[in-house]
């Protein structure tokens, strides 16, 4: 039992069982799954779906905290890969031969793969002015913050863009083996993510860079490289997750698209178990951490609060659950659970 | 061993200072006595309380004990600014002043001259720049007062911050290591503002690693051990061995017990030799060979360049003149990466800041150099760490539960034991350990240095830097003197304690 509270996943999982029981409790028909047109339907499917894009940031944000660092700029990267794609995308329905057919401004291959190069580059922009120009993390990322959602704007020309093209749907509407695809896409980072931390040496090297960057730099580990490449990656993360939210929507907002994400993945990161001084670090614990996030939502539009008290009640949730998750605030509570127990028994 | 009476009139005088820091005592009965027109040298090795002197003295720190008069008036600062009011004024080691303010703003922050019968009204800025040109006519210094400071380079502002201190009525001035940043001809500079300064009737407390300063410079050197108070002696009664014996706490009579056998002159090829490498600031060009199966010791005073040498070598620090050859090909070494890559090793001498990496575990921290050296596509699995970490945990006698313990739980002596493991596993051929027995206890002191005598028997070339010169002697089969950020020549090994001293100190053997 000790080892099971002890473990680092315990509290997370315990905090997102316990959402989901409420969950449960407001919605008798919570748990149901429903299979039609060779797709699986159902409340917890939903909210996987929709917790995906947020797992894919906090995957890359996690191994940027790893490295004592932070990025700020995701959210704004979100809007850029989502205005880039739907630009280039962008879409019409024209009679070819008798027959409608959609046509795409450019090849969808090459939109896709431009939304995400683009969005590798804000990461190793960002990865240069941390590493390379030795400006602290939150003000480095904070230029791209705030200039990137201009940038998504010069993009999309201040409009939202609607895209028509339907085989762009698919990433984060459609169906693969009856499950949504966007889930496939955040299994097949996860795994390639495990596999390099695990198979490489890149899961030492982060954490030695969290833990001490001057003794990693010293023992011949290249810092400065690795901080680049993993900035790199969390902006290629955002990257995707702008293609699924742009593709679920049908559309890109420059404005609005992923606005305030970094938050959510910075609290998901949190909420996962990773601290925020860097070092060690958990992946698993940060998909946790979305889905959290994502159930809360989900409940408190399920359990009928209204609109305008949802964020009040979403701040306290997660005050809650955060003093839940400090050691010091169980130790406390421990120890006031059991002094009356203890006078009792005197 | 008192100096005898002066003629100068006594302006500070402290006796009997105590100051405890939990259950360390930091000083212990300490007598310092400042005379008006003085230049006064406080010397002491890293440790012997010199900074906390200066601490009580300016009231950053409250005292314990014993008495401080100033004139005849028994005083107490308790806080840096009653110690200002007092007259007594300190430039730190590090100017801290506000680069993006003015020469003039900087001097007068905090009490800039106003308008009005009770100067409450708004700044007089006229008046502010003319008085701050004023003050910086005393040093000789003629600058636009209304620039602003970071636009100066660090000398110029050293000399504000003197400056700064000595508006008002100043009667002692504290400068701590106020060379240590500063180039020959801008330590001459403000040697001759000092002189001025002396000159003018101020009492001058002056705190510098480098011997040469302090006879230059000093009318007066009082020397602390261990937070002791060792005496107060005239510069001509005691010369420079004389000195830093009485800093060291020893005396160097005849060679100490174990030296080395004077080793035979060792013709092997170098493994590393550096021509001419040198950094501005740093370390002046220097040349310098080091061997297969040779211990190098580096000795030298804080601050005369070891530790600088030990990075350049290493590339933590890019050298910009001269060359480094290793096995007789040129080298350009610019970050650690490739160091490691070429086969060098170094234990750095701050441990805790760039050795270890406390969260992880040991054997995370023996396996990260390898780990680096191998590159990141060629992963030591679990296992193979596991394997590597038990051979050293066993080999080095480190005195861990098991190998996932964290390191930073580990006592001073074993997590070097660790971080030499670290070195080890990745086969060097260059060790350079920089100050490997400080903070640890002897019996891991003794383990290290038995280790070392043992891998430079294997072959491995091994550059010893420590300041303990009987530790240097004993271990070294080649003895080289860093002096001032030079070097200063070189000893045979088995050279005894009082050669290595001389040669610090300067004194022609």
């Amino acid at each position: 039992m000790k080892r099971l509270t002890s473990h680092r996943l315990f509290w997370p999982l315990v905090t997102l069982v316990l959402l989901l029981a409420i969950n449960a409790s407001f919605n008798p028909g919570f748990w149901q799954l429903r299979w039609r047109d060779g797709h699986l339907y159902g409340s917890i499917i939903d909210i996987l779906n929709r917790a995906a894009p947020l797992a894919i940031v906090s995957l890359g944000m996690t191994l940027v905290i790893a490295t004592r660092g932070i990025d700020i700029s995701v959210g704004a990267v979100v809007a850029i890969s989502a205005a880039v794609a739907a630009w280039m995308i962008g879409g019409q329905l024209v009679m070819q031969d008798g027959a409608p057919v959609y046509l795409s401004r450019f090849p969808m291959g090459l939109a896709l793969a431009c939304a995400m190069g683009v969005a590798l580059l804000c990461g190793l922009w960002n990865g240069v002015l941390v590493a390379g120009a030795g400006i602290q993390p939150i003000i480095a990322t904070l230029i791209l913050m705030v200039a990137g959602r201009g940038v998504a704007q010069l993009v999309t020309g201040g409009q939202i863009i609607t895209v028509y093209y339907p085989p762009f749907f698919f990433l984060g509407g459609g169906f693969l083996f009856g499950l949504p695809f966007a889930l496939f896409v955040v299994a097949a980072i996860w795994l390639v993510l495990q596999l390099a931390l695990t198979r490489t040496a890149l899961g030492l090297f982060i954490q030695a860079i969290g833990v001490n960057p001057a003794a990693a730099r010293l023992a011949g580990v290249r810092q400065r490289l690795i901080t680049v490449c993993v900035y790199g990656f969390c902006g290629l993360a955002a990257g995707v997750a702008g293609l699924l939210l742009s593709s679920n929507v049908k559309s890109a907002d420059g404005n609005n698209a992923g606005q305030l994400m970094e938050l959510d993945a910075i609290l998901a990161v949190t909420l996962g178990g990773t601290l925020l001084t860097g070092g060690r670090f958990t992946l698993a614990g940060s998909v946790i951490g979305a889905l959290i996030i994502q159930t809360l939502t989900s409940t408190i539009y399920s359990i009928g609060v209204p609109p305008e008290v949802n964020l009040v009640v979403k701040a306290a949730v997660v005050f809650v659950v955060m003093l839940l998750q400090s050691p010091d605030f169980r130790t406390w509570l421990r120890s006031i659970a059991v002094r009356p127990a203890a006078r009792s028994a005197a | 061993m008192t100096a005898a009476s002066s003629a100068n009139p006594v302006v500070l005088q402290l006796t009997g200072i105590g100051k405890r820091f939990g259950p360390v005592q930091a000083l212990r009965n300490v007598n310092l006595t400042l005379r008006a027109g003085e230049v006064h040298a406080l010397m002491g090795q890293n440790g012997a309380g010199k900074s906390t002197l200066i601490k009580v003295l300016t009231g950053v720190y409250p005292v314990d004990a014993g008495e401080m008069l100033l004139g005849d008036t028994p005083v107490a600062a308790a806080t840096p600014r009653d110690a200002q009011t007092l007259g007594i004024n300190t430039v730190y080691q590090e100017v801290n002043l506000c680069p993006n303010l003015s020469v003039a703003e900087n001097i007068f922050a905090g009490h800039y001259p106003r308008h009005g019968a009770k100067g409450a009204w708004r700044i007089a800025w006229r008046r502010m720049q003319d008085d701050a040109r004023a003050l910086l006519a005393r040093l000789n210094l003629d600058i636009d007062v209304s620039r602003v400071l970071g636009s100066f380079p660090v000398a110029v502002q050293q000399m504000v911050a003197i400056a700064r201190s000595l508006h008002g009525e100043s009667k002692v001035l504290i400068l701590d290591e106020p060379t240590s940043s500063l180039d020959r001809d801008e330590v001459a500079r403000l040697f001759g503002v000092l002189r001025q300064l002396r000159a003018q009737g101020l009492a001058i407390l002056f705190v510098s690693h480098f011997l040469d300063e302090v006879y230059e410079l000093a009318d007066r050197i009082t020397v602390l051990r261990n937070g002791e108070y060792v005496g107060e002696y005239l510069p001509a009664d005691l010369d420079a061995p004389a000195l830093i014996s009485a800093m060291i706490g020893r005396a160097f009579t005849a060679s100490t017990g174990a030296v080395r056998a004077g080793a035979a002159p060792n013709t092997v090829e170098p493994l590393l030799s550096a021509r001419g490498l040198g950094r501005k600031g740093a370390v002046q060009p220097l040349d310098l060979d080091l061997r297969p199966g040779e211990v190098l010791g580096l000795a030298g005073l804080l601050g005369s360049g070891r530790t600088e040498l030990a990075r350049l070598l290493f590339g933590l620090d890019k050298a910009d003149s001269g060359t480094l050859k290793l096995r007789g090909e040129t080298l350009a070494l610019s970050s650690p990466t490739q160091a490691v890559r070429h086969g060098l090793a170094m234990c750095p001498e701050d441990r805790k800041a760039e050795g270890i990496v406390a969260d992880l575990s040991i054997r995370e921290n023996i396996a990260l150099a390898l780990q680096a050296r191998l590159g990141i596509w060629r992963c030591l699995g679990t296992r193979r760490q596991q394997v590597l970490a038990d051979k050293f945990i066993q080999q080095l006698g480190i005195k861990a539960a098991d190998a996932e313990m964290p390191i930073g739980q580990l006592s001073g002596g074993n997590q070097q034991k660790a971080l030499l493991a670290r070195w080890l596993a990745t086969e060097p051929a260059l060790l350079i350990l920089d100050e490997p027995t400080r903070g640890i206890d002897v019996a891991a002191k003794q383990d290290i240095m038995d280790k070392i005598r043992m891998l430079a028997a294997e072959g491995l070339a091994v550059l010893f830097i420590s300041a303990e010169l009987d530790e240097i002697s004993r271990l070294s089969d080649r003895i080289a003197v860093m002096r001032d950020r030079r070097k200063a020549g070189e000893l045979p090994g088995g050279s005894s304690e009082v050669a290595i001293a001389d040669m610090i100190a300067g004194v022609p053997a």
